[in-house]
Formats: structure tokens, sequence, C-alpha cells
């Protein structure tokens, strides 16, 4: 079973005269463990991809599978609770790492367990597990605006596996990140995938960043123009 | 883990800033609440302390306190004689201000029968009146000590002794001197008056030529006398005996004697819907107004608070926090800060009352209300940072 499938995917924003088509015909699959990249340049319509694949952003037409569970077919499914299937099945890394900066590192992890009903003790655990296995033992308890760029990132990154979601979505993770840091953070992903078993997809504008992916598609305006498999 | 007291903690100076701000302004709200109870207790303090069942009183009017109201002192014996009064006192009323240390000095001076109704109702220190004149007894407020002498008309005044907080209706505190000084104080002509007063009556007589000298003699006694008589007061006071009707009192006072016999209920609707009933619309619409202000400030403290954190909003939205968990990260900080604020009110209120120049009555159920009007005005207030946040879409926690 594929963690994503997207079948003939369309986004066309606004109507008649002023309709403009952000993705056309997207179709790809990506298995679990797989590490993806979306590469395009800014304004190629990969962040649209994403949000659609995220669920934030109904496509036009076409299909969505998100692990198995159908969750657009020419517009959203009715009856779906799209909040609990991202809550559950999906994992966010964004470009400005996002971490609600009046929480401590330990906190940003426990909350999104503690939104998906994790009990605070058994939150507070697992928080601090994860942060350890990514070298961040020793800034549980610091702000957002005391820790580096790298630092926030992998915060970001432990509280996009808090739940351990079958697909992790990463918007841009290194583009506020200088090169050493982004290859640093690619590398952890790339490892995350393949422990976790999760498939990560990755949006990104910077093609040295994409180095050991298992495959690339390249977008331009609106079209998966390319798809290249990688080393990895 | 609970989102609103984090985000305070994060932001606790902000916080505390806000809410102090937003105490002294329910610190205001409070004490017009008090000071509007403050009018009645000044308003109804002499009513009270005298503890009368009737206020007997000039016909046609509405005195002593409303209106001007003069009667002769012995009608006082004609409201002793009438079936079902037990105990009937003359009282006298008057403001003075003299020049005290020289600052402008304002009291109301009560005059008393020594032995009945209408005197100082406690005595806090020194003792009560006990000579017949020259000693008098004043409220704490005045801040007088007790063997102080202060002028009045023609005579010299001891204070012996202290008594609570007795104020007029328009607040001035209470001093209780004996009837026979207080009359001589507000009716007594000084000498170069009478002297004058005497010579133009005899004037006036000596023009009558039809008048022996002997029969004008006779004449110019009587006018001078009556026209110098200082025994008049403002009312005579009237207890009743235990099982006698008010209302047949009264109107046996009313049909026989002409004169207006006032209830003390009836008297305490003529001091507070009369005369203190513009002052407490006024406090009141000062109220509504501070509430809404207070309304309108917690609205937008709460309001650009959401808008500083639309990224987290978005962000909790996009990994799937439910609404619930947004909105209660609003309303909580929203009630935590009227509660705060609240708090910080009734302290400096508490603190403070009883140095303001009037009256500040607290009274508990008046504070339950306005907590109960802070608690509602902080949700409904919360409701539009709450609408803004539920329209805070997830995909804006993307981009940079």
């Amino acid at each position: 079973m594929y963690a994503i499938e997207v079948d003939n995917v369309t986004k066309i924003y606004g109507k008649g005269d002023t309709a403009v088509t952000a993705i056309s015909h997207a179709s790809f699959q990506v298995r679990p463990g797989e590490l993806v990249a979306i590469l395009g340049p800014s304004g190629s319509g990969k962040t649209t991809l994403l949000t659609a694949i995220g669920l934030i952003n109904e496509p036009t037409h076409g299909r969505i599978i998100v692990d198995g569970v159908t969750v657009a077919d020419d517009g959203w499914v009715p009856g779906l609770d799209l909040k609990r299937i991202r809550r559950e099945k999906l994992g966010f890394i964004f470009q400005a790492h996002n971490l609600i900066p009046f929480l401590t590192a330990l906190e940003n992890v426990m909350v999104a367990l503690e939104i998906n009903k994790f009990p605070s003790g058994e939150a507070k655990g697992r928080a601090e597990q994860l942060l350890k296995s990514l070298n961040l033992g020793h800034r549980l308890g610091s702000y957002p605006m005391a820790l580096s760029g790298g630092e926030a990132q992998r915060v970001a990154i432990a509280r996009a596996l808090a739940n351990k979601p079958r697909v992790i979505l990463a918007d841009e993770p290194t583009a506020a990140l200088d090169t050493e840091n982004g290859k640093n953070v690619m590398a952890l992903l790339k490892s995350l995938a393949v422990e976790n078993h999760s498939a990560i997809l990755v949006v990104t504008h910077d093609h040295r960043m994409v180095e050991g992916f298992d495959r690339i598609f390249e977008v331009r305006d609106g079209f998966i123009i390319r798809e290249t498999r990688g080393a990895g | 883990m609970n989102l609103a007291i984090r985000d305070i903690r994060f932001h606790r100076g902000r916080f505390i800033l806000t809410s102090i701000g937003l105490g002294l302004l329910l610190g205001v709200v409070m004490s017009m609440g008090g000071i509007y109870r403050g009018l009645f207790a000044d308003a109804l303090a002499v009513l009270h302390s005298t503890k009368a069942d009737l206020w007997v009183v000039q016909k046609d009017t509405n005195g002593p306190f409303a209106e001007s109201s003069r009667i002769p002192e012995d009608i006082k014996y004609r409201i002793k004689s009438v079936p079902g009064v037990a105990e009937a006192s003359p009282l006298s009323f008057q403001t003075i201000q003299i020049e005290r240390q020289g600052k402008p000095f304002r009291f109301f001076l009560i005059g008393y029968d020594l032995r009945g109704i209408g005197g100082p109702p406690a005595i806090l220190a020194g003792r009560n009146i006990r000579q017949k004149h020259y000693e008098m007894v004043v409220a704490k407020a005045m801040k007088m000590a007790l063997g102080e002498k202060i002028r009045l008309g023609l005579h010299e005044y001891t204070v012996v002794g202290i008594t609570g907080k007795v104020v007029s209706s328009s607040g001035d505190p209470a001093a209780y001197v004996s009837l026979a000084d207080a009359q001589e104080i507000q009716f007594k002509k000084d000498n170069d008056a009478i002297r004058n007063n005497r010579e133009r009556v005899a004037a006036d007589l000596d023009r009558m030529q039809n008048l022996t000298q002997a029969q004008a003699q006779l004449l110019q006694r009587n006018v001078s006398d009556l026209t110098e008589s200082t025994h008049t007061v403002n009312t005579v006071v009237a207890r009743l005996a235990p099982g006698a009707s008010l209302y047949e009192v009264q109107q046996r006072i009313e049909r026989w004697n002409h004169y207006r016999a006032i209830s003390d209920e009836g008297q305490t609707k003529i001091l507070t819907k009369g005369m203190i009933e513009k002052a407490r619309m006024q406090l009141g619409l000062f109220r509504i107004i501070l509430l809404v202000i207070s309304a309108v400030i917690i609205s937008l403290i709460i309001y650009t608070s959401t808008l500083d954190k639309i990224r987290v909003i978005a962000t909790l939205k996009l990994i799937g926090s439910q609404n619930r968990v947004i909105i209660g990260m609003i309303l909580q900080q929203s009630l935590l800060m009227g509660v705060i604020a609240y708090a910080v009110g009734y302290a400096l209120i508490s603190l403070t009352y009883e140095k303001f120049p009037r009256r500040i009555v607290l009274e508990a159920f008046d504070l339950q209300v306005l907590f109960a009007i802070v608690v509602v005005i902080c949700t409904v207030s919360s409701f539009v940072g709450i609408r803004k946040a539920l329209k805070v879409e997830p995909a804006e926690a993307l981009g940079g």
C-alpha cells in the first residue's frame, strides 16, 4: 500500500476569466519509508500540491489517497474529519520552523501529542525521548528564540514526528538555514524516513538539497515535468 | 498543557501591566458604586441615628432635610400628648461654615434635647454632653481633639466627646450641641441687632397716635419677645408606643395640630428619591460608560493579542488542533485578565476607600454583581478574538 497516492490532481484558483491553474493533472505515488522531493521555482505550484496532500487546500479535480484513506475525489470526500486525519496520519515541517514562541522546546513537541489526546505525563516522556534522539536533550527548557536555526528546525522535526505519522510533509525546510545546517536537516529526514518507515515529501526550490533523495519530481507551471530516481 | 497560561507566563510583563491598567479602571467603577452607596448612607445617616418613627415638620413642607421647616419648640408637648406617641423630642439642624486653622471648616450642627432622642448615636471617645451649655460632641471625621474649643455665634464650645460617622445628606460631618445652644447659634441676634430691632419697633409704635404710652410699652415688650424668641426648632421627632398605629398617629397630628407628620419610611423616600436621585443617575451613567470602556479595552487587547498569534493559531490548526483548544486559549486569557484586573481594582479600593473625602460603602452584593459583569464582558470581548482565530486558515502557517 502506498503512503500517498496522487491521481490526476488539478487545482484551479478562481473562476472564469480570472481562473488560474496552479497544478495540472499531477499523478504520483510515494511508498512508506521513501524520501521524495518536489523541486521547482517559486510559483511553480509545488506548495499548492503539498497543501492539497496535507488536506489544507481542496483540489478541484482528481483523487488523493493518504495511508489508504481516500481524502479527495474531485473535491474533499464528504463526511471525513480532515483535522483528525491530519492529526493522526500527517506531520508538518515548515520553512520557518513555526515553533510556538511561548512554549519551550519540550512543550512544542508535547503540544502535538496532547492535541492527539496523549496524557500529559506520557506526552512529556515521549517528547523528551524524541528531542534527546535528535541531540536536543540540553535544550528541553529553551524557548524557540534562544535556539539556533538548526536546533529550532530539529525541534520542529521532533514535533512532526511526535505522533508517528505515516506521512511527513516538509515545506522548504532548509530555506531559513545555511547550507551546512540545511544538508544536516535533509540527512536527518532521510534517516527518519528509513527508521520510522514514514513517507517524507519535501518541497524545495534548492536542487543542492535533494542529494540522496529516493525520487525527485520537478514541477514547472503546475505540471510535473520530470521524475528522477535518486541515488538513495 | 494550558496554552493560555503558557502564553501569559511568556508575556507576563505585558500581561501584568495590562491587567493593572484595567484594574485601575475597574477600581474606578468600584469606587463609583461605593460613592453611590455612600450617598445613600450619608443621606440616611441622621435618619438612622435618630431612630424616630415620625418626623413632625412645618405644614406643606418636606422638611427638615429637603426643605426648610420651622415650628415652635413647645409643639413637643402637644405631640407627646397624642395617643400612641411614647416619646417626642425637638431637633434643630443647620449647616455651619467657619474658618479653622486658616481653612474653611464646614459641618452639620444638630441641637437636641439632652433628655430626649436624636443625640449622638455612640460615643467613641470622651463623654456625652452633660452641661446644658457650651459643650459639644463631634463626629470623628471633623478631626477635632477632646478639649478643643471653637467659637460658634456668641460663645466658645468645648469638644467633650467624639462620635462615629454621622454626616448630613450632603456629606458634612455632624456635631451635636444642646438644643438651647443650637437655637441660640441659629436664631440669637447679636446685641446691636437687638438694639436696632427694639428701636425700630418703638419708633413704629410711637407713630400710632391712638395708643397710650403704657399700651405702646406693653406692645413693644411683647413684639420684642416674639421677634427675639429662639424657641424655634426644625422638627419634632416621635417614637410610637408598642402596638400604636403609625397611620392613625400621623392622621391625628396632621388633622388637629396642623403640622405634617412624615413617617421614617416617607423621610427615607424624600431623602433618597428626591435629594440624591440625580447624583445616583449620574453615577450610574458613569459606571455604565466605564464598563463599556473596559469592554472595548478588553476586546482590543484580546483582538491584538490574537493578531499576534495568527501564525501560532495557523500552526495549531495545521497540526490538527481542535477549535476548542484555540477558543479555550483566547477565552481563558480574557477571563484571567478580567479576574486579575478585578483583584487589582478591589485591592486598590480596599486600601484607599477610607481616604476618599466622601464616604465609600463597598457592599458585597455590588462587588459580586460587578464581578459577574466583568466575567460577562471578558467572555463577550473575547468573541472578536475568537472570531478572528476561527477564520485563520491552516495554510497561513506555510511560507516564510
